[in-house]
């Protein structure tokens, strides 16, 4: 669409155009054309966003639907509110939110140190392999009851958050890292590189951008195990809110808790993302789309 | 076990067969080669694509061990890397996460040299090539002749005294080609290296080296060998752009493109 406006920029030079910060008008008139499509675009959303808060606040109070089935917003808001005073919005979210950070770095290291494993010895690659992909394969949620019999309440939410991100890690690094170019390696050799200076000279550092497309899988994955993890065991943290919540037939405190983990997943996305923009900008590739 | 030549090495190639081994086939890269490199002498190797330079190259850098024959540095035999050589690949391997400056520096930081002095002659070479102002920019933001010359200083920066060079110029530009090519024999004959040059450019070979060497198809072997001398301009060497006038230069390539069968090849 941005096409249209290539002719209009190639028109006859003015006097104004020697200049530097001067723009043709064929040039302007792309850019204020890139710009109302980007009011445009984000003024769908916010559309949508208020179209739908609206018709879930008016569904309800106009007996459309029934409240006791979807709650709606000013409610929640006000669930927010009160369980913002009396404190136990921070104690949930708290819980929750250190059980993903734990999951989730718990998987990324774990998962990092078994792709160096494999890739140290492609002999124990070749042996391992066939139960990655099944362990990969096997739905981790079938172990939550398993978890929780040898783990106990707290441990088994840890256990399921690293167990859902560990196999895609280390399938998804142990990739990246075969993909290293092996030119980059021999030039390290030629140095005298150990194994260990390939390692952390060429493959480590060469696998930055996969270890960030891990990142943004298993941000989603820890999120998941821990909520299942907390549907079976907890005694705190948004899990549990939603599973008692549900139990007592309670819809506010349900809504409320789902929309404190869209906001906690939307601030850890958009974390990785800025990580990713800074750090992916001296590998010559801008952040990989979204 | 002194070694009393000069302090460049001498290379030597005794009867050196590779194979390459995959699960698919067995592939006879090189069969029976044998080549001697004087100190100080500039030595290129042309010959058809896949006929076995860049294995007889890796070779010589102790990379790769010969299947058979031995291959040795200044007198002794060699069985790894040593930091005596220099290597340039086909492709220019710049770290992408490191800056021009950073990846000049991994042979000093691997080899573990003193990392201040390497620093500044990292800084040099790379003012001299032109990088002073992209010493702290990262290979994505250098033109391909940029980053050939990144990879020279790299080379370099470590001291080598017997340089591998696998077709340095092959990613140029004709002109930028022509032009780096003669600031680096400059270089390398002001510091008195030893070099072995791949290049699929005869003109290249013609006009830098002293001694050409012509492989044949695969499996390589050495089919002919071309002492190079330009009498016509007098006592001192030609750089490579006047050699490339002197009435010497067609003759050599002639018998070259000749014995290459590069018709053959296409
Ligand atoms: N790692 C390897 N494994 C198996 N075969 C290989 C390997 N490297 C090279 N070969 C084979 O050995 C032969 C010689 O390869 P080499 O790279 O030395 O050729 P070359 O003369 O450098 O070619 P080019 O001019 O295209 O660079 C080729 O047939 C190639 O397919
Ligand atoms: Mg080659």
């Amino acid at each position: 669409m941005s096409m249209n406006f290539a002719a209009a920029g190639s028109a006859a030079p003015t006097s104004a155009d020697t200049a530097a910060p001067a723009r043709s008008p064929g040039y302007r008139a792309y850019l204020a054309s890139l710009r109302r499509d980007t009011w445009i675009v984000q003024g769908w959303q916010l559309g949508l966003v208020a179209l739908f808060f609206a018709l879930w606040e008016i569904g309800p109070r106009m007996g459309w639907i029934n409240p006791m089935l979807t709650s709606y917003p000013s409610a929640i808001a006000g669930t927010l509110m009160k369980m913002t005073s009396d404190g136990s919005l921070v104690l949930h979210t708290w819980v929750t939110l250190k059980e993903i950070l734990v999951g989730f770095a718990g998987g990324m290291a774990l998962g990092t140190l078994l792709a160096v494993a494999l890739w140290w010895s492609p002999m124990v690659y070749r042996i391992a392999d066939p139960f990655i992909v099944v362990l990969n394969a096997l739905p981790k949620i079938a172990l939550v009851p398993i978890f929780y019999i040898w783990l106990g309440d707290m441990a088994s939410i840890y256990a399921m958050a690293i167990a859902v991100s560990l196999f895609v890690t280390v399938l998804m690094l142990f990739t990246g890292f075969q993909a290293i170019d092996p030119d980059k390696v021999r030039l390290v050799r030629l140095f005298g590189a150990s194994q260990v200076q390939v390692l952390t000279k060429i493959v480590l550092p060469g696998s930055v951008p996969t270890m960030i497309s891990t990142l943004k899988v298993n941000v989603g994955l820890a999120l998941v195990g821990v909520i299942v993890g907390e549907f079976q065991a907890a005694k705190a943290g948004l899990g549990y809110l939603i599973t008692y919540g549900s139990q007592i037939f309670q819809m506010n405190l349900v809504m409320t808790s789902i929309f404190v983990l869209a906001v906690i997943s939307t601030l850890l996305f958009a974390l990785i993302q800025s990580v990713e923009a800074t750090v992916l900008r001296r590998y010559g590739s801008g952040p990989s789309g979204t | 076990m002194l070694d009393t030549s000069s302090l460049v090495p001498a290379v030597s190639v005794e009867n050196v067969t590779l194979n390459y081994y995959t699960p698919e086939r067995e592939t006879l890269a090189l069969a029976n080669v044998s080549l001697g490199v004087q100190p100080g002498e500039f030595v290129a190797i042309v010959g058809s694509s896949g006929c076995g330079k860049s294995t007889l190259l890796s070779l010589i850098s102790g990379l790769i061990r010969p299947s058979q024959g031995a291959v040795s540095i200044g007198g002794a035999r060699i069985s790894a890397p040593s930091p005596r050589v220099g290597y340039m690949f086909q492709k220019d391997t710049l770290l992408e996460w490191r800056t021009v400056l950073e990846n000049a520096l991994i042979g000093a930081e691997l080899l573990g040299l003193d990392m201040k002095k390497a620093r500044m002659r990292a800084e040099d070479l790379l003012v001299r090539y032109g990088l002073g102002e992209f010493l702290h920019a990262f290979p994505g933001q250098l033109s391909g002749g940029m980053r050939q010359r990144a990879a020279l200083a790299r080379t370099l920066c470590p001291e080598p005294d017997l340089l591998l060079l696998d077709e340095p110029f092959s990613a140029l530009d004709y002109q930028t080609r022509l032009a780096l090519s003669d600031e680096i024999a400059a270089i390398l004959q002001n510091e008195g290296k030893t070099v072995i040059l791949v290049t699929h450019d005869i003109g290249e070979a013609i006009s830098m080296a002293n001694r050409v060497i012509v492989m044949s198809r695969r499996p390589g072997r050495i089919k002919e060998e071309h002492a190079i001398a330009f009498p016509s301009f007098g006592e001192d060497r030609p750089t490579p752009l006047e050699a490339r006038k002197c009435v010497e230069f067609a003759g050599y390539f002639q018998t070259i493109w000749d014995q290459l069968d590069i018709h053959q090849a296409q």
